[in-house]
């Protein structure tokens, strides 16, 4: 099982297992970072109606297809009726939003949900109509590689790799957009070609990516990856990139496992990698992951004891709280006697001087964003700007005089 | 910054004049369903003046700056920039949205932001090169904010967001700034520093154009109002325009007479 497994990393079980590891892996990088951006734009439900939208199209486009004498089963032409229904859900969804009273999601659900029945519907029928024949189609709703042609695989790559393109030509218009939409249209960008074409990239992914994870679980490519590298990450470039490394990684990993081992399918195993990935971010991310966070409010514990315990210092109070006694002791700030180090006596200087300022601070602030600063914990320069600070200052220098 | 040629006349005559002015507004007309927001509003700003649009909650300053600008489908009325059409002249204009229209938890930096302010010159795939980011901290200077460049935007404070916004404008460089609010929830230094760089923009011979809550500040801070509630109620120098009677029209009985009497108006 390992030694199928690394062969199958390393290209080595077969040439089509080569090809549709290369295949998933390129089609990941074009998820994921198409995905980001729609993401940031927070509008990723909307790549579901997109997903489920796409069966009623492979169904009709095999019935005209063999109606007119073909095979049906031609991958491109099905991926081009799947294109086409894409389409149309996507501007049900837009139409239901921008003329009736219907929000977002319900307008998603509605759509998603009737071209979805639709496409079972026709499913159902060709089943029927070909009596036996396997038309395989029920492969584009959990994906699979079973007979897939070099060409096909040729097929995702390239689309892949196109998306890819698409994203990093097109990155600096989407990231305003998604950040400043209002701010966007009067900087030269004509926002809702860049929605459109932010669609029309998902769609294009989501069509590419149909035979091979199929139309349930695309979704997850298109989703998973960005969320996981936002706990990476503060800047939007490395997001993207993030997002399209994770997903490249999953799609890889997941076909070379699926290829490992008989009867597992690429799809759910390429998701399952995913959000592997996903549950280690969450864990390990430095600032937005959990241990971080645990960590983080561990040492807003500390600075709030030591700056209680400074406080008492500069008033010349005795210390009480056991917690607050042992961290200043531990710190050096207080001796054994429990009298304040030459250390302690000038930080507590400083905390003292920052809580008068804090303290003006809280009366000429009437924006209350960083209330939660205000405690003393922190240093006053990280949140407050120079001429805050001066302005501050000076009205502590007259209240100084007055009195 | 080389934006004073449009700018040198300062004759009265001009200053009525819709083809010289950097913004006028003639018969603007907005609907949200069967309401009108903003209903037949003309108006001139001079050119090189700082004006304030001063109305109620809800009398459609925002929005009258959303639709000429192209934000929100106007029903009627054109808007030109110097004569021109607004939609070709977008690039003589910066315009700073309300605080509150983005999320602040978005994946960018302070000095991302004000980069996004040169989207004009670095176009689709020109490289940020180091001239560029001296730009953009240059800005951010102006505002005082330098020191915060490399913060997520999420952990500043709202004066300091309003400010990063503001400097993404400057980056702009653009020859007449339109403000959506731009003290609204500020504190007191940022007010400060923000009226300090708008009034220096103007110095320039830029005109400012501000939707501004705070009566007692617009003798202060402008030159020129514009006072509406879904209509125009008065426009002019706010010598002869911020007056009483004019306020007492835009605001009803919502503004209170002894509150009137309290504020710093123009020598009558």
């Amino acid at each position: 099982m390992l030694e199928a497994f690394l062969d199958a990393l390393l290209l080595q079980a077969g040439y089509n297992a080569a090809l549709v590891a290369l295949g998933a892996g390129l089609l990941g990088v074009a998820a994921g970072s198409s995905g980001a951006f729609l993401f940031l734009r927070k509008r990723a439900l909307v790549s579901d109606a997109i997903a489920h939208a796409t069966l009623p199209g492979v169904g009709l486009a095999y019935i005209v297809m063999v109606m007119l004498g073909g095979e049906g089963r031609s991958l491109p032409g099905l991926l081009l009726g799947s294109a086409l229904s894409a389409g149309a859900g996507l501007l049900a969804v837009q139409w239901l939003v921008a003329r009736t009273r219907l929000a977002e999601d319900a307008a998603i659900g509605a759509v998603l949900s009737v071209f979805f029945g639709f496409g079972i519907v026709l499913l159902t029928v060709i089943q029927n109509m070909s009596r036996g024949y396997q038309a395989g189609l029920e492969g584009f709703l959990l994906g699979s590689t079973a007979g897939m042609l070099f060409q096909d695989a040729l097929l995702i790559a390239a689309g892949g790799a196109l998306a890819v393109a698409f994203t990093f030509l097109f990155r600096r218009p989407m990231t305003i957009t998604a950040f400043d939409p209002e701010f966007a249209a009067t900087a030269g960008i004509d926002i809702r070609r860049m929605d459109l074409a932010m669609m029309g990239l998902v769609m294009g992914v989501t069509v590419i990516g149909l035979k091979l994870v199929g139309l349930i679980l695309i979704v997850a490519m298109l989703i998973i990856p960005p969320v996981t590298a936002r706990l990476w990450s503060e800047r939007t470039e490395h997001v993207v990139l993030i997002a399209g490394l994770f997903g490249g990684l999953s799609g890889y990993l997941g076909a070379a496992l699926s290829a490992s081992a008989p009867n597992l399918p690429t799809g759910p195993i390429i998701v399952l990698i995913a959000f592997s990935l996903f549950v280690l971010s969450l864990l390990a991310a430095p600032r937005r992951g959990l241990l971080a966070g645990a960590r983080l409010r561990q040492r807003y514990r500390k600075s709030l004891h030591r700056h209680q315990g400074l406080l008492a210092i500069a008033r010349n109070d005795a210390v009480r709280n056991p917690a607050t006694l042992k961290l200043l002791r531990r710190e050096g700030l207080i001796g054994r006697d429990g009298t304040a180090t030459e250390k302690g006596r000038d930080l507590a200087a400083t905390a003292a001087r920052n809580e008068k300022r804090w303290a003006l601070a809280r009366q000429l602030y009437t924006d209350d964003v960083q209330a939660g600063g205000y405690d003393g914990s922190r240093p006053i320069e990280e949140l407050l700007t120079r001429d805050a600070i001066a302005q501050i200052d000076e009205r502590l220098g007259e209240a100084s005089r007055d009195s | 910054m080389g934006t004073t040629l449009c700018l040198a006349s300062r004759e009265r005559p001009s200053l009525t004049d819709p083809a010289r002015s950097p913004f006028a507004i003639s018969e603007l007309t907005v609907s949200y369903g069967e309401k009108p927001a903003v209903l037949s509003i003309d108006a001139t700003v001079p050119a090189g003046s700082m004006t304030a649009i001063i109305g109620p909650n809800g009398a459609g300053k925002s929005t009258l700056l959303k639709a000429a600008l192209g934000m929100v489908p106007r029903l009627s009325g054109a808007v030109t920039v110097y004569g021109e059409p607004v939609e070709k002249s977008l690039h003589r204009i910066a315009y700073v949205p309300q605080r509150a229209s983005v999320d602040w938890d978005f994946p960018t930096r302070v000095i991302d932001v004000v980069l996004m302010g040169l989207y004009r010159e670095l176009g689709l795939l020109r490289p940020v090169r180091a001239r560029h980011r001296e730009r953009a901290l240059a800005c951010l200077e102006r505002v005082g904010m330098a020191d915060f460049a490399a913060r997520q935007i999420g952990q500043l404070s709202g004066g300091q967001q309003q400010r990063v916004f503001l400097a993404r404008a400057l980056a702009q460089d653009a020859e007449l700034y339109l403000l959506d609010e731009p003290f609204a929830g500020v504190d007191a230094a940022t007010e400060r520093a923000i009226i300090t760089v708008l009034k220096d923009l103007n110095a320039e011979g830029r005109t400012v154009i501000c939707v501004h809550h705070d009566l007692a500040t617009v003798a202060d801070y402008f030159d020129h109002v514009l006072l509406i509630n879904v209509r125009k109620v008065a426009e002019g120098p706010v010598a002869t325009a911020f007056t009483p009677e004019n306020l007492q029209k835009t605001y009803g009985g919502r503004l209170a007479t002894a509150h009137i009497d309290q504020l710093k108006l123009p020598a009558a």
